[in-house]
């Protein structure tokens, strides 16, 4: 007689790949459905199936998906620059924030100067009509008070 | 007898051949370097995405390799994702203040040149009643040269 076996339900993704049974219980099924094949081929190739496994068993549960999400980027990134991979992208974003560091720099300067030039007009015209005093300088303290970011805080690569 | 296997072939437990793929990047006295990168991507696949590429790009290769691998050992929910995240919200945060500033600067420049042109008018009438000026700028900011109020 034949066992009362459940029906075979269609194999996840990463079984399909692996060419195994996918079972009721496949770590992997919630996260590489099986109309997603590119996304599980990618992390198999960067990572390989048994270090993505390693990986998801380490985190709870409720932070596997983000952990499938983050490891599919870092292997997507690492497919397209196979030198530098995801380490490419921090410099380049690295970069870009020293680059707007500096701009916020001279807008602050050039916000500065335009003060001056405003409360020295003020000044000069103290005794002209009243509604030329209408408009304070509004905004500006809140400005100054801001706190610069202070980049490059993941230390240094040495070899970019 | 010195050993001379690299920190790899070590790990591996295998003999080191000279032409090992590995030695050049995983010297013996950093066991910690292949370890790492070996628990994230595994030694077969960093084998494969060495060989894949020249020469002179496998030294930056392995060391991204490596950074990497450390990033996903210390989060290994994010890994260098997430600083990669960090770094575009810090990103939008400075483009957000840098587009407040030049709002503000273009806003005082908008007044500065307004109150310049009634002040020039006012040079040319002193007599005029002041609260007359007052409702004319009332009127707009944007004063236009065309305006005959001082005839």
């Amino acid at each position: 007689m034949k066992s009362q076996e459940p029906r075979s339900r269609s194999s996840c993704a990463a079984c399909k790949a692996l060419k195994r049974r996918c079972t009721p219980n496949c770590q992997f099924a919630p996260y590489f459905r099986k109309d997603e094949p590119k996304k599980f081929a990618k992390v198999h190739k960067v990572f390989g199936a048994s270090n993505i496994s390693k990986i998801l068993n380490e985190v709870a549960d409720e932070q596997r998906e983000d952990t499938v999400n983050s490891l599919v980027y870092e292997a997507e990134v690492r497919l397209r620059d196979p030198i530098y991979g995801c380490i490419g992208a921090i410099a380049s974003l690295e970069k870009k924030m020293v680059e707007l560091e500096h701009d916020l720099i001279l807008a602050r300067a050039r916000l500065a100067f335009c003060v001056n030039q405003r409360t020295s007009f003020l000044n000069e015209h103290e005794n002209m009509a009243p509604w030329i005093h209408d408009n304070p300088v509004s905004g500006m303290v809140e400005t100054f008070n801001q706190n610069s970011f202070s980049f490059n805080q993941f230390g240094h690569l040495p070899f970019l | 007898m010195v050993s001379t296997r690299c920190a790899a072939c070590k790990y591996l437990r295998r003999r080191c051949p000279s032409d090992c793929i590995f030695s050049l990047y995983f010297p013996s006295n950093n066991p910690q370097r292949f370890a790492y990168v070996h628990k994230i991507f595994g030694a077969s696949n960093i084998g494969k995405m060495l060989q894949d590429l020249p020469v002179h790009r496998r030294a930056d290769a392995a060391d991204s390799l490596y950074y990497e691998a450390h990033c996903r050992i210390k989060d290994p929910t994010y890994g260098c994702v997430g600083i990669v995240n960090l770094l575009h919200q810090e990103i939008y945060n400075v483009q957000s203040q840098i587009a407040k500033i030049q709002a503000e600067i273009a806003f005082l420049s908008t007044n500065e040149q307004s109150d310049e042109t009634q002040y020039q008018q006012l040079q040319i009438a002193p007599n005029l009643d002041p609260n007359f000026l007052s409702e004319q700028k009332g009127f707009s900011n944007s004063f236009d040269d065309s305006s005959t109020w001082f005839y």
